[in-house]
């Protein structure tokens, strides 16, 4: 067993560290300040492109593995979260169903432009009504001659009024399982500026709030017959292996939270003098940080370890939910410990570690909660 | 066409200096980078590629691991690389250096060889001159500026007040500054591409028409007598005075040190 990198994965490090560090720290203070989009900042990743890191060469991406793309992730979330989720929902939750379940046409007219970094994807499946609960859907879409026409919507998105394609979930249909009536659900492919798709309140958020969090709204939204993805009634399942993947870009983002509050911390340790020593000389500083450190490696463990199994298993949901689960919870320790060993300069703004503590938080809730990922592990476990 | 650049494994000023007993810089131990004037050169090399077409071999010298500074620039773009190390190479000053260099670019075609101004651990600018010497072609140093015009470069070179405009037939060799233009960075693709290409590595017996006196250490000139990392000073002392009580302040402080 060998747990040091490969060089081209140091080297890919070593390029997502150093735009981070030129390219998106010096506008992380100001995008959660004003919660703008970071548009040109996502030009730029696009332009080397950090939208498509682990689609295929010949679907416009750049052919690596899921844990660089995970590395990837972890160092843009390491000094701004919301950078790191956008590339997260684009990836994960756009181009790689379209990538697994899509057909040759929708490869090459939507995955192409999405890794390239020409558009931007979402992903449309909570809905006020449906959270961890996924079944309980009320959007529907309807086949009308060669057009589905969708009505409903879907709230929460990320990347919401800033992406170009959507992959959306809706209801079908019925179907008897085990003598019971079921929702049949299904997933879409749905343009921006298709007539019927508007979208509603932009969410104000607690943390992450450079990202574009939108409700999206269907009104008779009518979309071509083909842009139905994978199979009809398999949505349930795309969504699900979606969301495994999913876990794994959140899951970076939580390490990446997590690093960034303690290498935050240990410069400020050494700095930030009290009783006439620098706070970093007592011991109960240097035993938090002890810990910080070892729960941030568990973590990075775990979260490459899923990333390696995404890339040799066919299945990787319990790898996956652990990973989320111990890192969101590490970011959320780490980062809240981050401020309260900053002390009351940790509560300022100023500071970077006030906004990652608002930024971890969400990583504990979406793309299934922590309660969530305890019902995947629990679930294997007593099969 | 075909464009030459050499590119230098530095030290990263970052990750402070180790030294041999012998004075010359303990390579192997230390965090490295692409020598940011050797980067712009390699950059400015893909730029007229991306313009004109041109195929770009870097080449640098050095221990084995500079293979790294190799693979990196072709991951930004560069098409092939070539690593000369070997051990009777070591320890080399610029002159054995571009000795060393110039054997190895006899090899390779070129139209047109880049290099840096200077690298920021030896701070002489002497190695890319001393090559285009070796070779017997025209050096324009200090380019803030390159264009190709039929079969001749145009160059803007960088003087203090004011630029030149030198004209030169290729093959010629170029000296180039980092403030020439902002290097692009690697994409992730190409870092996995870069690590799937060979490099061609070479050692003393494939230079090409040099002489062993000319080589390494035994062949360099240059002799240090001594080196050492910066010496960290004191915090020093902060007062807070209006500007006549700081000169009266400063002016007793140099008397009491006999400075004045």
């Amino acid at each position: 067993m060998d747990f040091t990198l490969s060089k081209e994965h140091e080297m890919a490090r070593a390029l997502f560290k150093e735009f981070a560090e030129k390219e998106v720290k010096p506008l992380a203070q100001e995008v959660d300040e004003t919660e703008v989009f970071p548009r040109e900042t996502v030009e730029k990743m696009a332009k080397l492109g950090f939208l498509g890191i682990p689609v295929p060469k010949e679907y416009g991406g750049q052919g690596c593995d899921p844990l660089t793309y995970a590395m990837c992730v972890e160092e843009l979330s390491k000094v701004c979260g919301t950078t790191g989720v956008i590339v997260s929902a684009h990836t994960s939750l756009c181009c790689d169903p379209i990538m697994t379940y899509g057909t040759e046409e929708q490869k090459q007219k939507y995955l192409v432009p999405l890794a390239k970094g020409e558009k931007l994807g979402a992903f449309g499946l909570t809905e006020p009504g449906a959270g961890t609960d996924a079944q309980g859907q009320q959007t529907k879409a309807v086949l009308d001659g060669e057009e589905w026409v969708l009505n409903g919507s879907k709230c929460f998105i990320t990347n919401g009024k800033e992406a170009d394609v959507y992959v959306i979930f809706a209801i079908t249909g019925t179907v008897e399982k085990r003598g019971r009536l079921q929702k049949e659900i299904s997933a879409f492919i749905v343009e921006k500026g298709t007539p019927g798709f508007t979208f509603g309140t932009k969410e104000k958020k607690m943390g992450i709030r450079g990202s574009s969090t939108y409700e999206l709204i269907f009104t008779d939204c009518r979309i071509p017959k083909e842009n139905l993805l994978g199979q009809q009634g398999k949505g349930f399942n795309i969504a699900m292996h979606t969301l495994d993947g999913g876990r794994i870009g959140i899951a970076s983002q939580a390490l990446g939270l997590a690093e960034g509050a303690l290498d935050n911390t240990v410069a400020y340790v050494k700095e930030r003098k009290q009783f006439g020593r620098a706070i970093g000389a007592f011991q109960n500083t240097q035993f938090q940080l002890a810990d910080m450190a070892t729960k941030v490696e568990a973590a990075q463990l775990l979260v490459y370890k899923a990333a390696m199994a995404k890339a040799t298993q066919k299945v990787y949901s319990v790898e996956a939910a652990k990973a989320k689960l111990y890192a969101a919870e590490v970011a959320m320790e780490v980062t809240t410990k981050a401020v309260q060993l900053h002390g009351g300069y940790g509560y300022i703004r100023e500071y970077d570690v006030e906004r990652m503590m608002r930024d971890a938080k969400i990583t504990e809730i979406y793309e299934g909660t922590s309660e969530v990922q305890r019902m995947v592990i629990s679930g294997a476990l007593l099969k | 066409m075909k464009i030459v650049v050499c590119v230098k494994q530095v030290p990263d000023t970052a990750g402070g200096v180790k030294f041999n007993p012998d004075g010359t810089l303990d390579r192997g131990a230390m965090l490295t980078i692409m020598n940011p004037d050797d980067k712009a050169g390699l950059e400015a090399a893909l730029r007229l590629k991306d313009q004109y077409g041109a195929e770009v071999t870097v080449v640098t010298m050095g221990l084995p691991k500079a293979e790294e500074v190799l693979r990196e620039a072709m991951a930004m773009g560069a098409d092939k690389g070539v690593l000369v190390t070997d051990r009777v190479l070591g320890g080399a000053d610029t002159w054995a250096t571009s000795t060393t260099l110039a054997g190895a670019i006899r090899n390779l075609e070129y139209d047109l060889i880049i290099t840096g101004r200077q690298a920021i651990d030896g701070d002489t600018a002497q190695v890319g001159p001393q090559i285009s010497e070796h070779l017997d072609i025209p050096v324009i140093s200090y380019a803030q500026d390159i264009k190709i015009e039929g079969d001749s470069v145009v160059v803007e070179r960088q003087y203090e007040d004011r630029y030149h405009v030198v004209k030169a037939k290729m093959p010629c060799l170029i000296t180039a500054l980092s403030e020439l233009n902002e290097p692009r960075y690697m994409t992730p693709g190409g870092i996995f591409d870069a690590y799937k290409q060979e490099i061609t590595v070479w050692g003393r017996a494939d230079l090409k028409d040099v002489d062993d006196a000319n080589l390494g250490l035994k062949g360099s000139p240059t002799k240090i007598a001594k080196a050492s990392d910066k010496v960290r000073k004191g915090a020093g002392e902060k007062v807070s005075l209006d500007p006549d009580e700081s000169v009266s302040y400063i002016v007793d402080k140099l008397k009491v040190k006999h400075v004045i």
